[in-house]
């Protein structure tokens, strides 16, 4: 059985990590993006993030101080069990990001959307949010925490079969152009790109692409992995690099999932993961044991499955093609 | 003080600035600053304008540096404050207040994320004499909690909270931001946007406009969308 304080003791390390230390995959994205940058000023703006980077780690202290919109991730084993059950975990998760926020500190940004009451703590209605999925197998819990900004950068379309690859890359383009003009959506970027599902889970699968992905990663389907490198391609053509100034660096990666949808729609969702992309991950295991890292793996065969039940046999030979 | 600047023009102002100081500022000058500067947006902005409360006294002799921003910060138990990070908020939100603040403020610079439009430097910055910063990045947050030596004073934490309250933060070389505008009013963004936009058709070229339009492509709400 997961002893839950170690599952709240786990959360408050994320919830410092993610605030602090820039992921790996992420920031080797933006040194080869600083390397390639030729723009005065958006180079000069890689060259002070990198610094700034630095400065966050050797003090611990929050590489932005907006501290974004923390919220959690559970990835649970089929095997594990947790003391006190799932409303314990929700109230250790809860838990962890309230006393994070007095102690990184964070900024204490969740207010009501119309009377704008502040609790001080990132907690409230729906405040933080908690996402789950499944894993065949396995005692373990992974917890991830990801602190996205919460104002720009992200937009939604109905799509419409008809509008093709080219509609999607002018939704795609439009996004950018949008949001990257004074640096709003905080570029260089991962961008997730959600297609298909109903417009929730277009939504929710855009954001999972850009937050729980690493730099690098690429979807299984061939098909869907060059279209990846393609709009990472022409967003980086678009002739804008950080903070909207002239240059050529806006995009660090593109990831895209996608989920079957209505037969006669193509909803389409855009997501950016800024510049202080901070996503934070730990699996506890059965016995008490903690293991940190920094890749989710969050989208793992059995959660692209397309089969009624789960026939891993038969999704290694399908995403193996 | 930031590496990296190396083709860019750095000054380093103390505050408060008078207009004089500014003059030498171009668009895309990189800026550190060492005094005191305070943060001001949407809540103090209602308080002071809207509502007509005091701002505390002798403030433009203090400090007239406006920073749109929150801290991530913490106030302990024994009254005292620490700040870890700073970073801007979008500044262009705040056009509607200004030509109020900066009567009643007297700033002199107003800093904060992505700059506002050369309209808004026309015809507010530019007849007080003042002048438009962005933050860098965004979220050279650590670096700018660096330059923070110290909390001068704490106004409207009770009733605006954390993000809201008007911080008033002793700093040295704090920065780097860069300068958006200059005493005349141009927008470094504008310039750069105007560049941007000469390659936008070619990248365009063979995208496919969507079968179904919104609202907003078409302000004429008699129009159908499809």
């Amino acid at each position: 059985m997961i002893p839950m304080s170690v599952v709240k003791e786990t959360a408050l390390t994320l919830m410092d990590k993610a605030a602090i230390e820039i992921p790996d995959d992420y920031l080797a994205g933006l040194k080869k993006a600083a390397e390639a940058e030729d723009g005065d000023l958006s180079s000069f703006v890689l060259h002070a993030m990198l610094e700034n980077y630095e400065a966050a780690k050797e003090d611990r202290r929050a590489m932005c101080a907006d501290t974004g919109v923390p919220r959690w991730y559970v990835k649970m084993g089929n095997e594990a069990t947790l003391e006190g059950g799932p409303v314990a975990l929700e109230e250790a998760l809860r838990g962890a990001t309230a006393e994070a926020t007095d102690g990184v500190p964070l900024r204490p940004n969740r207010v009501h959307p119309l009377w704008r009451t502040d609790h001080n703590n990132n907690v409230g209605l729906n405040a933080p949010e908690i996402e789950y999925s499944f894993e065949p197998g396995g005692d373990w819990i992974d917890l991830t925490t990801v602190h996205k900004g919460g104002l720009f950068g992200t937009d939604y379309r109905m799509l419409f079969p008809g509008d093709g690859i080219e509609g999607i890359k002018r939704f795609y383009l439009d996004c950018l152009m949008a949001f990257g003009k004074r640096g709003l959506a905080c570029q260089p970027a991962i961008i997730g790109v959600g297609l298909g599902g109903s417009k929730d889970i277009c939504s929710v699968l855009g954001k999972q692409a850009a937050c729980l992905r690493t730099v690098g990663d690429r979807n299984p389907d061939p098909r869907t992995a060059e279209l990846e490198l393609e709009l990472m391609e022409l967003g980086n053509s678009i002739g804008m690099g950080a903070m909207g100034f002239v240059g050529k660096s806006m995009v660090i990666d593109c990831h895209i999932e996608c989920g079957y949808t209505h037969t006669g729609g193509m909803p389409m969702s855009v997501h950016a993961f800024c510049l202080s992309s901070r996503r934070a991950v730990a699996r506890v295991h059965g016995d008490g044991r903690v293991e940190y890292r920094t890749d989710p793996n969050w989208f793992t065969p059995y959660m692209r499955r397309e089969t009624v039940g789960w026939e891993p046999e038969a999704e290694s030979l399908r995403q193996s093609v | 003080m930031g590496t990296g600047s190396g083709k860019l023009k750095t000054v380093s102002l103390n505050l408060p600035v008078t207009t004089e100081d500014l003059k030498d500022i171009e668009i895309g000058t990189v800026v550190y600053l060492n005094g005191v500067v305070y943060t001001a947006r949407e809540g103090v902005y209602k308080k002071v304008i809207q509502d007509g409360e005091q701002l505390p006294a002798h403030l433009h002799e203090i400090s007239n540096a406006n920073f749109h921003c929150s801290p991530a910060a913490t106030r302990h138990a024994d009254g005292t404050y620490t700040i870890g990070a700073m970073t801007g908020t979008a500044s262009f939100r705040f056009s509607k207040w200004l030509e109020d603040w900066f009567r009643i403020s007297k700033a002199k610079i107003i800093m904060g994320k992505g700059g506002m439009s050369s309209k808004d430097y026309k015809k507010y910055f530019v007849p007080n004499g003042a002048i438009c910063l962005t933050t860098v990045g965004y979220g050279t947050g650590a670096l700018l909690g660096r330059g923070i030596k110290g909390i001068r004073d704490v106004h409207w934490y009770d009733e605006l909270g954390v993000a809201q309250a008007m911080w008033m933060v002793e700093v040295e070389n704090f920065g780097p931001f860069i300068a958006d505008s200059d005493l005349e009013g141009n927008s470094l963004f504008e310039r750069e946007n105007a560049k941007i936009r000469e390659g936008v058709d070619k990248l365009y070229e063979g995208t496919k406009e969507p079968a179904l339009h919104r609202y907003g492509e078409t302000g004429d709400r008699g129009d159908e969308v499809i």
